[in-house]
């Protein structure tokens, strides 16, 4: 294509389309990992942030970006796409969006490559962060976790809509016209939603160019205020410092039937060509690992466990009901199979842990006198229980479930029972809450469903926190190992206690003559 | 140079007034917003870094992108929450402009360039079902009106010039620590259910009262 830009500028250009493309696909990537992103704005220029935007870079994502480029640029035949998928956890596939950046013909040899052209490629990225927000892809990804997770793929070469099904939607994210073509950037999006078997896959176009020198070069850019004649632009190269990428094997997504696991991890990292006539689903990089490798960015981890939505069903659970997702960010990759605070995962699993001594409070306050359920009670309870009601705090007691022959009320323990009267009522309490623990063997679960909530068929935010919230964590002073301990020292120095509360009498009666 | 002007509709229930304006004019601020300037010397100067955080509304099925300024974002709260409540149609205009200096004693001329104008019609919903599809429908008409924003953004238009140091406090509002937008004023016109503008409201009040 005959051009009147020179080489430098030439140059320019082709690093500023390189490094556009891999921000292109860390925005969507990003974008697609169930998690709000945030970075910080910084007045002072870092050196290392291309088109003075705060995007962060996810090592293998980029690195798998360039493996796809493969020191190619896009250009006119040549479009770089970035696919997103849908997976679920019986291994059924589906594309939900194919990102495009194309180069076309039509030229603009009048434009400014080092300050319009960036500034312009800047403005797009904005677009782009915005755009990929917008997308029915974005509700998905926010959403996966046990039932499906959101895969991406980036290949090089033509584009392939045929998975996307029929009567899919195009967006455009904008343009850029430069000296050597048009930079356009869209996304097809499916609309149906229908599961489709495996797509085949994509091949590159075979045809060697010449490549792009591969350097890490900061940007720095500094812009002039004279007339365009006189513009000065420089860009400095300086060392810039790639972090290794880091494989953390604990990274796992408990997913029943797909077998995600280190190994299998480790290997999704050895990106295989798609031109070896892989199955797609295979190469597809969950964008689960991608943001779990990167552990310096806890914000980027991708939260697995989380509610997973069923795709076909477009109702969701209240879109802004943030506790749930704060919480679930405190997910720590050394759980391994689980995750701490995953309600879904509880959700899932109900009838097991019920049998947990997951109790329902409200089961503890049922008294013989009055057999009444509750607002948020599973289930009329048959039978009646003897606790009594007016022990504060007794359902966060330790409920002993053991059998009935160490139940203390049938047979109740010599020591603990007389020392101190809180405790003793507590541990009785918890006997009791022990004792109607037995009850649970004929009590079914079902689902919880709160009142005022939805009534659909994913689990519910507003269930799981109230689940959450009935079962608590036992306070450890109230633990009954800790209590026995303490016993005796406290038996050993009550008559030392005694004496001196005797002493001080008279400061006790003054104290309360004042209170009345 | 004529001023470009665009319009945006959205119909939203009264609690998500606040939200759907944020989302429409943190949108339009991405686009208008660039790091701050460092002048050097020789006439140059180097550009901050612009960062973005992603905003879940609560009242909406809906998350949008603003730019990490939390000055900004205090800034157009409180433009926003003037508009809100209340039922009727209310009507927001976010203008970009320039600063013509000129000579003592006019004061400066404001000349906009840009102007967003977006049209809010409050509806009252009675049951909660009603809210939720709600939630929904405003949350995809709301993903319209970005797109829409986007591609008027593209089409790279009129932009003013890049300033020199001198005059940077005539194009760009410099008094945010973390970011530069270019200079913008909000503006509200309100009018209730019954279609009469809160002025009109007063100078009849006004009228009735002298009249008695």
């Amino acid at each position: 294509m005959e051009t009147d830009i020179n080489s430098q500028d030439r140059k320019d250009l082709d690093k500023f389309i390189k490094f556009f493309a891999l921000k292109t696909v860390q925005v969507i990537v990003q974008a697609r990992l169930g998690e709000k992103i945030c970075t910080r704005s910084s007045s002072s220029p870092t050196g290392s942030d291309w088109f003075n935007l705060a995007i962060k870079d996810i090592p293998e994502v980029t690195h798998e970006a360039k493996k796809a480029l493969a020191g190619q640029l896009p250009a006119i035949g040549r479009s770089m796409c970035v696919e997103i998928s849908l997976k679920t956890s019986e291994g059924d596939s589906m594309e939900l969006e194919i990102w495009c950046l194309e180069m076309n013909e039509k030229c603009d040899k009048e434009i400014k490559i080092s300050y319009t052209v960036y500034n312009r490629l800047s403005l797009l990225l904005k677009s782009l962060l915005a755009i990929t927000r917008v997308t029915p892809a974005y509700r998905l990804s926010r959403k996966q976790g046990h039932e499906y997770v959101i895969l991406y793929r980036i290949y090089f070469g033509e584009v392939q809509l045929n998975g996307l099904g029929e009567g899919f939607q195009t967006v455009r994210v904008g343009t850029v016209g430069t000296p050597m073509g048009t930079i356009t950037l869209s996304c097809a999006y499916r609309i149906n939603l229908a599961f489709m078997s495996t797509r085949t896959t994509g091949e590159d176009t075979g045809v060697t160019y010449p490549s792009v020198e591969d350097s890490q070069e900061v940007c720095t850019t500094s812009f002039s205020t004279s007339p365009p004649s006189q513009c000065v632009f420089t860009v400095t190269k300086a060392h810039f410092q790639t972090p290794t990428p880091v494989v953390t094997d604990t990274l796992r997504v408990p997913m029943a039937g797909l077998a995600f696991s280190h190994q299998l991890s480790s290997s999704r990292l050895s990106y295989q060509p798609a031109a070896l006539g892989v199955g797609s689903a295979d190469l597809a990089y969950p964008v689960v690992f991608a943001a779990g490798l990167n552990t310096t960015h806890p914000h980027q981890l991708m939260v697995p466990g989380k509610e997973g939505g069923v795709p076909l069903a477009p109702n969701q659970p209240a879109h802004g009901a943030q506790a749930d997702q704060e919480r679930l960010a405190t997910y720590t990759p050394s759980d391994g199979a689980h995750c701490a605070a995953t309600p879904s995962s509880e959700d899932t699993e109900t009838v097991s842990n019920s049998s947990e001594g997951r109790a329902s409070p409200h089961d503890v306050l049922e008294t013989i006198f009055a057999r009444k359920v509750g607002a948020f009670v599973n289930k009329p309870i048959n039978q009646v229980t003897l606790t009594s009601l007016d022990i504060p705090f007794a359902m966060f007691a330790p409920k002993n479930l053991e059998l009935e022959d160490a139940d203390p009320m049938v047979n109740p323990p010599d020591s603990p029972d007389t020392e101190s009267p809180l405790q003793g009522s507590l541990h009785s309490d918890g006997s009791s809450g022990g004792s109607s623990g037995n009850t649970h063997d004929d009590f079914v679960m079902i689902d919880f469903k709160p009142a005022f909530s939805k009534d659909d068929i994913l689990p519910m935010d507003l269930g799981t926190f109230y689940r959450e919230f009935q079962n608590p964590p036992q306070l450890s002073s109230l633990s009954i190992d800790i209590g026995a301990q303490s016993m005796a020292e406290d038996l050993d120095s009550l008559p030392e206690k005694l004496a001196v509360h005797e002493k001080n009498v008279r400061e006790f009666d003054a104290f309360v003559e004042t209170l009345q | 140079m004529n001023c470009r002007s665009e319009v945006l509709e959205v119909s939203v229930e009264g609690r998500q007034v606040e939200e759907a304006m944020l989302a429409v004019l943190h949108t339009v601020l991405l686009h208008r917003s660039t790091g701050k300037f460092h002048y050097k010397k020789e006439g140059t100067y180097s550009i901050g870094t612009v960062g973005t955080q992603d905003v879940d509304c609560d009242f909406i099925d809906f998350t949008y992108v603003r730019v990490s300024s939390d000055e900004l974002d205090r800034a157009l709260r409180k433009d926003a929450l003037r508009n809100s409540g209340g039922d009727g149609l209310g009507q927001m205009s976010l203008e970009f402009y320039q600063k013509k200096k000129s000579r003592w004693p006019f004061s400066d001329e404001c000349i906009p360039w840009e102007v967003w104008t977006v049209k809010v019609h409050v509806v009252a919903l009675a049951t909660e079902q009603e809210r939720q599809i709600c939630r929904e429908k405003v949350g995809e008409k709301l993903c319209e009106k970005v797109i829409n924003i986007v591609e008027v953004m593209n089409r790279h238009e009129y932009l003013p010039k890049m300033p020199m140091q001198s005059e940077v406090d005539n194009v760009f509002d410099t008094g945010l620590r973390d970011v530069q937008p270019y200079l913008y004023k909000i503006s509200f016109q309100i009018t209730d259910a019954l279609g009469t503008s809160v002025t009109t409201t007063m100078r009849r009040l006004i009228k009735d009262t002298l009249a008695l």
